[in-house]
């Protein structure tokens, strides 16, 4: 091993842990008890902020709205970016480039200005001609994002028509079909890969759009929004958990179409028939990428299964009570300090009874040897003081 | 079997193409007859994939009219014209199998299932590919494609089978077998067979007749043999078969003959095309390279022998004569013969009739 090798490994091993180190931190403050996201000091393994985060109602809501919105623009946005797609396709060279332009357009504008034109223009428009029942955060939502959401949609189409020979379609022609069956047995199978990304695509862009939502979903809240007005009142692991069951999605998803897609360049580049792996029928099997989701589902099933039996109840209430009694001790510490004050300047110095300070206080540097400030300015302070500074005196 | 065979001839009458000033065909004018082997042949670039295309219905004539068995095409759709066309590069459908690929004519015109199979196994059957009909089109070779394309077009029941050089893609080896598959193919189905090439030994290996082209323009329409034998333009002289050209005055005519005054000599030949000449008109004589023999009488003139080419059954001899270079072609007489070594003098000679004399034209290599 050189010294390029090493440093190469290092190096590698640096940008990984800073690509993935905040996820695997993230994900393991779901784990711990503690009511802010942390990983040190690590009080009780608990699977309840899990609990949590399925019992706010108001995220739950804004979950459902998102899936609302989210089907109505896959379903509107797909089928516009795919006409648009196939529209430019059709255009003569110069006309193509301006519609283009015009078309992508809806990227480059901020979301926030998509936002507030939306809401403004179907004001408009519902107030005179009477269709006030459209005026509803659902409906502008959906036209708001479908007026980018497209675009991209059209993108992921452009790219695959790109690739699509032309004579395919004329061939099918030749051969009887009418322009409607040549569209629908030729072009549309060759666009169905390009369909699913497009719809995933589309899906994932309405899901996390904030910028424009938070307008045109007037008094209703997605989960975006719901998510952003909560970190906005404090954060807790609930999100943490949150961010949990993100990256698992994304893992088991991940890795079902790599399964798939090893497969299918084994199979079509023949060497599917020379592998061990695809030779025998219990590895083969194995490898099938949907007996590779099915185990991963499995798997999570069981974890999820086994996690929500788990009860860290006995061990949050020891934890409490080791801080309870720490709070006693340091208040009593303090006590004796402000009495032998006291005796020394016979004054009498306020009480740090803000029950508030001390908690957050308490919970953030619960090891240190020295007795949170009770002059801790706002209950906020202690907090993110405590999440910032856990460090530990020996 | 119908006892009346149907009408499978096209007739394109006066037909032209342009794509803006540009004129792909011009004023294209004749008939193709019913059950025919007809080929267009003509360089890269000519106009023939154009012609395809109008006769097949993607675009109309600019001018003139397409008949198909004597009906106008004007405004019917490809989808709707009794032609199949073989794509240059094939166009078979990459997503569907074999035997989806050759059903589907009939799969859009709403035959079921269990027929389209059936119908698609006797294609293959008679493509002598059996068996193949589950594979997809990426899992076949160049020649079975090919075949697979054929087998497409067929499934349409076409009275006209358009082919553009279909065989461009294939090997040398594969292509001379498939030309003789081909031709087969014709002969059992009876379908009039519309074939594009740029390629003069498939055009004149498989064809009844065929038209050259040259810059959009028809230049002559005919037998293979006739195309080879009596060239009716100096294009079609140079461009089908190797020529020796050489350039002259026209000194007389008397009938079919004319003489040449050529700066190597006064040469008499055939006239092309019974055209008829004046004195002092310029004119050009093609002899083809095997028809100039040497020691011959007729014509005689004089070269020297600048460099040869062996290949097997033939020797290609160039000489010069005056400040033209000739190519003469010799055949191997084996270890009894003798070949004429470099530099050496020949005594060369042609048949009257075996010499063209044109008027001057374009030539294949200035195209
Ligand atoms: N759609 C078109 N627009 C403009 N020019 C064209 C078009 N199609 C063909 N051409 C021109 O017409 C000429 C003949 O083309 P083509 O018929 O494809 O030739 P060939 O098949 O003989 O090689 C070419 O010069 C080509 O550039
Ligand atoms: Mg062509």
């Amino acid at each position: 091993m050189n010294r390029h090798t090493l440093f190469g490994g290092a190096y590698a091993l640096a940008f990984f842990a800073f690509l993935f180190g905040p996820l695997v931190i993230m994900a393991t403050t779901a784990f711990n008890s503690s009511r802010f996201p942390r990983v040190a000091p690590w009080e009780c393994f608990t699977t309840g902020w899990f609990g949590e985060l399925f019992g706010n109602a108001r995220l739950m809501e804004g979950l459902m709205n998102s899936v609302i919105i989210g089907v109505g623009v896959v379903a509107l946005a797909v089928p516009i970016g795919l006409a648009g797609a196939l529209a430019l396709s059709e255009l003569p060279a110069k006309l193509r480039s301006m519609l283009y332009t015009v078309l992508i357009l809806p990227i480059l504008i901020p979301g926030v200005v998509l936002g507030i034109s939306t809401i403004v223009l179907w004001g408009q428009i519902t107030r005179g001609t009477g269709a006030g029942f459209l005026y509803n955060g659902y409906f502008l939502t959906i036209v708001g994002q479908i007026t980018f959401v497209s675009a991209y949609a059209m993108l992921v189409f452009i790219a695959r028509l790109q690739r699509f020979d032309a004579t395919q379609t004329e061939a099918a022609l030749d051969l009887g079909a009418t322009p409607g069956q040549a569209f629908r047995k030729i072009l549309l199978p060759f666009m169905a890969p390009a369909i699913g990304s497009a719809a995933f695509i589309t899906l994932l862009a309405s899901f996390e759009n904030y910028n424009t939502t938070v307008f045109t979903v007037l008094s209703e809240s997605t989960f975006t929004t719901a998510l952003a007005s909560k970190v906005r009142h404090g954060t807790d692991p609930s999100l943490s958990a949150l961010a949990v069951i993100i990256i698992t999605l994304t893992l088991v998803g991940a890795l079902t179409n790599e399964a798939y897609q090893r497969r299918k360049e084994a199979e079509a580049g023949g060497r599917a028939s020379r592998s061990p792996l695809y030779a025998n029928p219990v590895t083969r099997a194995l490898t099938h990428p949907g007996i590779v989701f099915a185990i991963l589902v499995t798997v999570i099933g069981g974890i999820t299964y086994a996690g929500s039996q788990y009860d860290s109840s006995v061990c949050e209430a020891a934890v409490l009570q080791e801080k309870l009694d720490r709070q006693e001790e340091l208040r009593a510490e303090q006590r004796e300090r402000i009495e032998a004050q006291e005796a020394e300047q016979g004054v009498t110095v306020p009480k740090p009874d803000s029950a508030f300070g001390g908690a957050f206080g308490g919970v953030g540097t619960p090891a240190a040897p020295a007795a949170p400030k009770p002059e801790s300015p706002s209950a906020f302070g202690g907090a993110f003081g405590g999440i910032t500074a856990p460090e530990v005196d020996e | 079997m119908p006892d009346q065979t149907p009408d499978r001839s096209v007739l394109l009458d006066h037909v032209s193409i342009r794509f803006g000033n540009f004129t792909a065909v011009d004023n294209a004018n004749l008939k193709i007859n019913s059950g025919e082997f007809f080929s267009f042949l003509g360089p890269s670039g000519c106009g023939k994939t154009t012609m395809l295309r109008c006769i097949s219905g993607f675009s109309e004539p600019t001018e003139g009219k397409v008949l198909i068995g004597g009906k106008d095409m004007a405004g019917v759709g490809p989808n709707k014209r009794p032609t199949a066309l073989i794509f240059q590069h094939l166009a078979l459908f990459p997503l569907m199998t074999v035997a989806e690929n050759i059903a589907f004519p009939l799969e859009v015109r709403g035959v079921s299932k269990k027929e389209r199979r059936k119908k698609a196994d006797e294609l293959l059957e008679m493509i002598a590919l059996p068996g193949i009909g589950d594979k997809k089109p990426g899992e076949l070779s160049g020649g079975q494609k090919q075949r697979v394309a054929i087998a497409r077009a067929l499934a349409v029941e076409p009275d006209i089978l358009l082919l553009d050089e279909p065989l461009s893609a294939l090997d040398l080896k594969l292509r001379q077998h498939m030309r003789t598959e081909l031709r087969a193919i014709q002969k059992q189905v009876g379908v009039t067979f519309i074939y594009i090439t740029h390629d003069q030994g498939e055009a004149l290996t498989m064809s009844d007749r065929v038209a050259v082209m040259s810059r959009g323009v028809i230049e002559q329409v005919g037998e293979p043999d006739r195309i080879y034998n009596r060239p009716r333009s100096a294009f079609v002289a140079s461009f089908v078969g190797e020529n020796n050209a050489l350039q002259g005055v026209i000194k007389g005519q008397s009938g079919d003959l004319a003489a040449l005054e050529t700066p190597m000599g006064t040469f008499e030949a055939r006239v092309g095309g019974g055209r008829k000449y004046k004195a002092g008109d310029a004119a050009l004589l093609f002899v083809r390279p095997e028809q100039l023999i040497p020691g011959a009488t007729e014509n005689a003139f004089h070269a020297t022998l600048t460099r040869q080419e062996f290949e097997g059954a033939a020797n290609h001899v160039f000489a010069k004569a005056g400040d033209s270079e000739l190519r003469i072609s010799m055949v191997n007489a084996g270890l009894a013969g003798s070949l004429p070594g470099q530099g050496e003098s020949l005594s060369l000679g042609f048949a009257p009739m075996n010499g063209t004399i044109l008027p001057v034209g374009h030539m294949a290599s200035d195209s």
